[in-house]
């Protein structure tokens, strides 16, 4: 489902001296359908920036990252939207939401840009944020006042609305106390059953045991750290 | 899939200076494109050339009429480019007294672009334009107040409202949350965000706020001295700009 | 009469003014530019309107002036008193005598027949002035058929006041073309404005002139589920007890004592010679003291 080969990257301050700053070389990573792969090294080694150039938040340099048949690194913004819609899922570690809209709306846009009816949108969005202990009251605020726990589990909440079949989770578990750690860690295996192939970060050690099938060191892949 | 809109090596010249020069994008149905740059970069001499309020001196802005497919609305004949005007474009104007009959009450702005499009049913003109003040948030019976009762936010959400009651397809906007409370900003932008999806609006937005366009633009195009510098996907522009004016920019933005 | 040139306009103004006529009769209810000239009355008095009449007056014309239907106000005496001395020509009070009729609000209730001329006088001819005040684009909107905004002014006055409230100077499409402002007349006279006479309307200040040729089309402007409606005084003439011509209303004494009597004066005293009575009239011979 994901297959990445030999990408690299590097970032040129311009307004910095023009210092050339090499991140990523010649990485490479095959994800199947089910399967669970955890990023890991240490920080600054590289895990998020891999992990935005697979959702083409940041460009590639050089190499292939094929999701779904389409190549991120090459694509076409209006190819990676159409990816991002309905194929490839993120959960980052920040909500980012246009002020005043409701946690319900929030929740269920992935749905309705994808064309689900509204009912139907509002009645999955409504069970997911009472499976991640949302209380009611809160589902027609904004949730840019609620929380950090809070906003996080709004954020997986949205990201699990649409059943993506390739998705990013970016520290899905950090700032959640147990009940909802648990929760979260029940969708990820839940959304492998279905054939999602998932790639995480996760400094939750115990978690990324209990669902990862395997683990990928990216520090091989960092420039100046490499072996 | 034919894009909507196919710009090509569009290039204006005011005398020896440049307006802008070498545009060229495909918009497809249902996309936000947002242009930003600082002022004098060209952006609002690039969308008035798109929109038909400016004659490019070179280049084609091929737009997917109903009718006959892809046509240069540059070379087409001025009543079939004004005729677009008030049927499948929509111009936002940052001043909504730009965009507004200010001595007409709330319902004749929003009816006017039906009536010129030969409604003559006046029940079915003013249901019409209740339906649309309560989709932008006015209440009805501020139906028959002229908009010099409104606030900044109430008359940009009024121009919004007059400019969709055609159903458009595309939508030119400059700057439309220029001027406006932070608050008041918000909602506009939600308000915006919901109708582009409910319409499967295409829309190009030209703003100098990079927040703006985060939140309603798909692509983004990056103008300084009426070229274009870089383009690409939103997040992707902002989050590793490659070009030096761009990561000027991008870091230039106060954090709150 | 041997102090000016015939009708007081030089032969070549005559000319410069006949082609922006025929050039309107052409086009109906196009607004023609011409070259306006300054006139010995002020601007708003008629100046368009005596300069179109000046260009279509011969030697052998009976000319009439009404100002608000009646012959008899100070506006109609001077114009008609300006023709006298200048061209020399016979004038009348009565409509069906008369071959070119000047007039200023409305039209007469006699119908014009086929050799008879009305000349308005016109103070804003552009019909959606007061809505788009440049002209450049009113021009554009003209040439381009753009009439949306004039249906946007039916529809504030049904907003604002239940109905379509425009009395007078009420918009017509001319001949499935052109929209046009009829000048200041009533509303109840719109039907008229397709009469086998020739129309002629002079904007002096505004250097306008447009016309509607005999037998044509004049449609006035409205919604389907409000449609146009002549309106008059829902009244008879109390001198003649006419029911079918416009009414002036006025105040007779300080109790509030009112009554309605023809506009068109020429009208209503060719009813009271012919013996029609109204409610507060009285015989026509009585009355001639």
């Amino acid at each position: 489902m994901i297959y990445i080969e030999n990408v690299s990257k590097s970032f040129t301050l311009h307004n910095q001296g023009a210092a050339e700053i090499p991140v990523m070389a010649r990485a490479s990573l095959q994800v199947a359908p089910g399967e669970c792969v955890a990023l890991v090294g240490a920080s600054g080694a590289g895990k998020s920036t891999l992990m935005r150039m697979i959702y083409g938040n940041y460009l590639t340099a050089s190499g292939r990252i094929m999701v779904g048949g389409v190549d991120v690194a090459s694509a076409a913004p209006r190819e990676i939207i159409q990816l991002r819609r309905r194929t490839l899922g993120y959960v980052s570690q920040f909500l980012r939401v246009v002020p005043r809209v409701s946690t319900l709306d929030v929740v269920a846009e992935p749905l309705l840009a994808t064309g689900t009816s509204r009912d139907a949108a509002m009645a999955q969005a409504e069970t997911l944020l009472t499976r991640l202990n949302i209380p009611e009251r809160l589902w027609t605020l904004s949730p840019t006042t609620f929380s950090g726990g809070e906003q996080q589990r709004v954020n997986i909440a949205r990201g699990f609305a649409f059943p993506y079949p390739a998705l990013l989770l970016d520290e899905p578990t950090a700032s959640l106390d147990p009940t909802n750690r648990a929760t979260v860690l029940a969708m990820i295996t839940e959304a492998k059953a279905r054939g999602a192939a998932i790639i995480g970060i996760f400094h939750d050690h115990a978690a990324r045991e209990e669902i990862c099938d395997r683990q990928l060191d990216v520090t091989q892949f960092t420039p100046g750290l490499a072996a | 899939m034919t894009p909507l809109l196919q710009v090509e090596s569009i290039a204006k010249f005011y005398g020896t200076r440049i307006g802008c020069s070498d545009v060229s994008f495909d918009l497809y149905p249902g996309e936000v494109m947002g242009i930003v740059g600082e002022s004098g970069s060209g952006k609002s001499t690039l969308l008035n050339c798109l929109a038909g309020h400016l004659t490019p001196d070179r280049g084609a802005v091929r737009f997917d009429t109903r009718a006959d497919g892809l046509r240069d609305t540059i070379t087409m004949s001025e009543p079939e480019r004004r005729m677009l005007g008030r049927t499948d474009w929509a111009f936002v104007h940052q001043h909504a007294r730009d965009g507004l009959r200010m001595n007409v009450s709330a319902g004749g702005n929003v009816g006017e672009r039906l009536m010129a499009v030969n409604a003559r049913h006046y029940g079915d003109i003013r249901a019409a334009a209740i339906d649309w003040l309560g989709r932008v948030e006015i209440a009805e019976d501020r139906i028959d107040d002229r908009p010099t009762a409104f606030s900044g936010g109430m008359q940009q959400r009024l121009q919004i409202a007059r400019n969709l009651v055609t159903g458009p397809r595309l939508v030119f906007m400059d700057e439309p949350t220029g001027g406006l409370d932070v608050s008041v900003q918000a909602r506009l932008l939600d308000l915006l965000r919901g109708l582009v999806r409910e319409m499967n609006l295409s829309a190009i937005i030209v703003t100098h706020d990079l927040a703006v366009v985060r939140l309603l633009a798909d692509r983004l195009m990056v103008m300084k001295d009426g070229h274009v510098i870089e383009t690409g996907l939103t997040d992707q522009v902002l989050d590793d700009p490659q070009h030096t004016y761009t990561q000027l920019l991008v870091s230039s933005v106060l954090q709150v | 009469m041997s102090d000016y040139n015939f009708a007081y306009l030089d032969e070549q103004t005559k000319r410069m003014i006949r082609r922006a006529i025929l050039k309107g009769l052409a086009i109906p209810g196009h607004q023609v530019p011409f070259a306006s000239r300054e006139m010995p009355m002020p601007y708003g008095w008629g100046t368009g309107g005596v300069q179109v009449s000046a260009a279509v007056l011969t030697p052998d014309d009976t000319f009439k002036v009404i100002d608000q239907g009646a012959d008899d106000t100070t506006n109609a005496v001077s114009i008609r008193r300006f023709f006298q001395k200048t061209a020399g020509v016979a004038v009348t009070e009565a409509t069906t005598e008369a071959s070119v009729i000047q007039t200023r609000h409305r039209i007469p209730e006699q119908d014009l027949r086929a050799d008879q001329i009305l000349v308005y006088q016109v103070p804003i001819p552009e019909p959606l002035r007061f809505l788009e005040p440049s002209e450049v684009e009113t021009r554009k909107m003209h040439a381009l058929e753009e009439y949306g905004l004039m249906h946007v002014k039916l529809y504030e006055d049904i907003s604002q006041h239940g109905d379509i409230a425009t009395a007078y100077a009420y918009p017509v499409k001319v001949e499935g073309r052109y929209v046009m402002d009829p000048s200041p007349i009533p509303k109840f006279d719109n039907p008229k404005l397709e009469m086998a006479g020739i129309q002629l309307f002079g904007a002096g200040r505004e250097q306008r002139i447009y016309a509607i040729p005999p037998y044509t089309q004049v449609v006035s402007l409205d919604f389907d589920d409000y449609p146009f409606l002549p309106t008059k005084a829902d009244h008879a003439c109390d001198l003649c007890g006419a029911q079918d011509s416009y009414l002036d209303e006025l105040i007779v004494d300080d109790a509030g004592g009112r009554m309605f009597m023809c506009s068109d004066t020429d009208y209503c005293t060719t009813r009271r010679k012919a013996g029609h009575v109204g409610a507060q009239g009285v015989p026509y011979e009585k009355d001639a003291a």
